[in-house]
C-alpha cells in the first residue's frame, strides 16, 4: 500500500509548481505582479512536500461545488 | 425530420470546445443532458442551443465593479440574526456536546485558535467500517487514557515515605490496561520503583473490588510543596491512547440498507493521528476531519483550512436551516486564507491591516488608528470605499469604478 501523505488528505486539493515559462505566461495573461496574488507561506506543510521556493508560484486544482473544477494560483512567500 | 444529424463524436467535440468559456460543471452537464436527446439533434440546433447557454452564462456573471464584499456580508449577515443564539446539543450521555448556531460561526470568523468544543471525526476505511467490534477497538486505541482514569485513589504516607497508588481493576479491565503497562509506564517517567504490589479486595458497601495497591518510596528530601506536583504527574502519566483525545464515541450510520460505523472523538490532535497510523490500521487517513481550523492549516496546509472553513460554514448555516449560497461563504473563506495564515474577520485580522487609515478608524478603535497614523505620517490614497464615504466622494464601485483620462495633447 501507498503510504499516506497529507496530499491525498480530502481536504487537500491538487498543487503544481509553475515553470518559469508558465509563471511569466500567468503574469502577462493577468496583468499583475505576483504579489498580488494570493499567498502561500513557504512554511506551509503542503508547499514544502511539493518543494515550494519563495518566489515561486503554486497553481491550484481545487473542486469546486458551483464550477466543478476551478483553478487558482498562490504567490510562495516566505 | 429537417437537417443534418449529428454523431455523438461531433456532439462531444463541439461542447469540449466551449470549455474556455465555460466551467467544468457546466460543460459535464451540458453534454449529459444533449446526449439524452442526441437523436432529435441538428447541428443548427446545437449550435443554438450552445450559444444560448454561453449567452446566459456570461449573463449571470459577476460585473466588473459590483460589490460582491458587500453583498456576501448582507447575504450571510441577514439570515445570521435568525439564529439561535445558545445551541447546545446535548442528547443522552454517550453523546457529545457540540457548539452550533451563532457562537460557532462567530468562532470560524473570529479564526479562534481553538474552538470551545474540538471535535474530531475519523472514517474508517472500506474494510473495516462494517464491523462493529474492529471500530469499538479502534475508539479504545485512540483514546487517550492516564493514570487517573484507571486509579481507585492515591495518598501520601508521610510515616513510611511512600506514594500509595491503588489502581481499580475493574477500570483496568475496562480500558484495557494491564499492570505491566502501568509499571512500563511509571518505570518510564522515572517516579521511582515500584517497592511493593499488594493486591486486596475491599467491599464498600457491599461491592466486591480488587484493588492493586502500589507504593513508590518519596525521592530524597523531596519539599511539601513539591508533593502536590509529583502527585499530579503521577496521576497524568500517559497509559496509552493520542494525546487530547478524551473521548472517543462509536457512531452509527445506516444509508442505502447498509450500516457502517464512524468514531466521534471529543478533543482534537490530528497530528497525533497521522503520526500513528501504523498503529490504527483500519482508520481512513484520508478522511480524517477535525472543526479546529487553525490546526488543519498547520497540518494540511492553507488550502485545506480554506475547504475546512467552507465546510464548517456551510453546515452552521444548513443546520440551522438557513440557505446561504457557497460562493458568498467561498468570498469569506478566500479572503481569510488570503496571507496564506488563517486570518480573523475583525480588528486583529482582515479589518485591522487595510491599509488606509481611514477605513480602519472607521472600524474599531477609531483614535488609535488616527493617532498612530498622524504620528507616522501615513497617506491615504483614497482608493478603497469605506475612506470616500468617510469624506464624502464617489465610490469606486459600479459605475462610480470609470475613470476618465485625456491624453494631453494627444490626438
Amino acid at each position: 500500500m501507498k503510504k499516506f501523505t497529507i496530499l491525498d488528505h480530502e481536504l487537500v486539493p491538487k498543487h503544481v509548481l509553475l515553470t518559469k515559462e508558465e509563471k511569466r505566461e500567468l503574469l502577462e495573461r493577468l496583468a499583475i505582479r505576483p504579489d498580488q496574488l494570493p499567498w502561500i507561506r513557504a512554511s506551509d506543510p503542503v508547499a514544502k512536500l511539493i518543494g515550494a521556493k519563495p518566489g515561486d508560484i503554486v497553481k491550484i486544482i481545487r473542486k469546486s461545488p458551483t464550477a466543478g473544477e476551478s483553478i487558482a494560483y498562490r504567490f510562495v512567500v516566505p | 425530420m429537417r437537417g443534418r444529424k449529428i454523431t455523438l463524436n461531433t456532439l462531444k467535440e463541439k461542447i469540449q470546445q466551449l470549455s474556455s468559456e465555460l466551467p467544468d460543471s457546466i460543460i459535464k452537464e451540458l453534454e449529459r443532458e444533449l446526449t439524452k436527446v442526441l437523436d432529435k439533434l441538428t447541428a443548427s440546433s446545437l449550435e443554438k442551443i450552445t450559444s444560448e447557454v454561453v449567452r446566459q452564462y456570461r449573463e449571470a456573471m459577476v460585473e466588473p465593479g459590483e460589490a460582491v464584499g458587500t453583498v456576501g456580508a448582507q447575504s450571510i449577515g441577514e439570515p445570521g440574526t435568525q439564529m439561535t443564539l445558545r445551541t447546545f446539543h446535548f442528547a443522552g450521555i454517550r453523546e457529545l456536546n457540540i457548539t452550533l448556531g451563532l457562537p460557532r460561526l462567530i468562532e470560524i470568523l473570529d479564526a479562534k485558535r481553538v474552538p470551545s468544543t474540538p471535535l474530531m471525526r475519523i472514517e474508517l476505511d472500506e474494510k473495516t467500517r462494517y464491523d462493529k467490534a474492529k471500530a469499538e477497538e479502534l475508539a479504545r486505541k485512540i483514546q487517550h487514557i492516564t493514570l487517573e482514569n484507571v486509579a481507585h485513589s492515591i495518598s501520601i504516607d508521610f510515616g513510611q515515605q511512600l506514594v500509595l497508588l491503588r489502581l481499580d481493576e475493574e477500570l483496568m479491565k475496562d480500558k484495557r490496561v494491564t499492570l505491566e503497562m502501568v509499571l512500563n509506564a511509571l518505570n518510564k517517567h522515572k517516579v521511582g520503583a515500584v517497592e511493593e504490589i499488594v493486591e486486596r479486595e475491599e467491599t464498600p458497601e457491599g461491592t466486591k473490588k480488587k484493588i492493586i495497591e502500589l507504593a513508590i518510596p518519596l525521592p530524597e528530601a523531596v519539599e511539601i510543596t513539591k508533593l502536590v506536583k509529583l502527585r499530579q504527574k503521577i496521576l497524568n502519566i500517559k497509559l496509552k491512547g493520542i494525546k487530547g483525545l478524551k473521548r472517543v464515541v462509536v457512531k452509527e450510520v445506516v444509508r442505502g440498507g447498509e450500516t457502517f460505523y464512524y468514531l466521534e472523538v471529543e478533543g482534537s490532535n490530528l497530528q497525533g493521528i497521522l503520526n500513528n497510523l501504523d498503529e490504527l490500521e483500519g482508520i481512513d487517513p484520508t478522511k480524517v476531519m477535525t472543526n479546529n481550523i487553525n490546526e488543519i492549516a498547520s497540518v494540511l496546509g492553507i488550502e485545506a483550512a480554506r475547504n475546512a472553513i467552507i465546510n464548517e460554514m456551510t453546515n452552521v448555516l444548513r443546520e440551522q436551516g438557513l440557505d446561504v449560497d457557497v460562493r458568498h461563504i467561498m468570498l469569506v473563506a478566500d479572503l481569510m486564507t488570503m496571507t496564506g495564515k488563517v486570518r480573523q474577520i475583525g480588528r486583529h485580522g482582515v479589518s485591522g491591516e487595510k491599509a488606509s487609515v481611514l477605513a480602519r478608524a472607521a472600524f474599531e478603535v477609531t483614535t488609535k488608528h488616527l493617532l498612530e497614523a498622524s504620528v507616522r505620517g501615513e497617506e491615504d490614497p483614497l482608493t478603497g470605499v469605506i475612506e470616500n464615504v468617510v469624506i464624502g466622494q464617489l465610490i469606486p464601485l459600479g459605475s462610480g469604478m470609470v475613470e476618465l483620462r485625456v491624453r494631453h495633447g494627444g490626438r
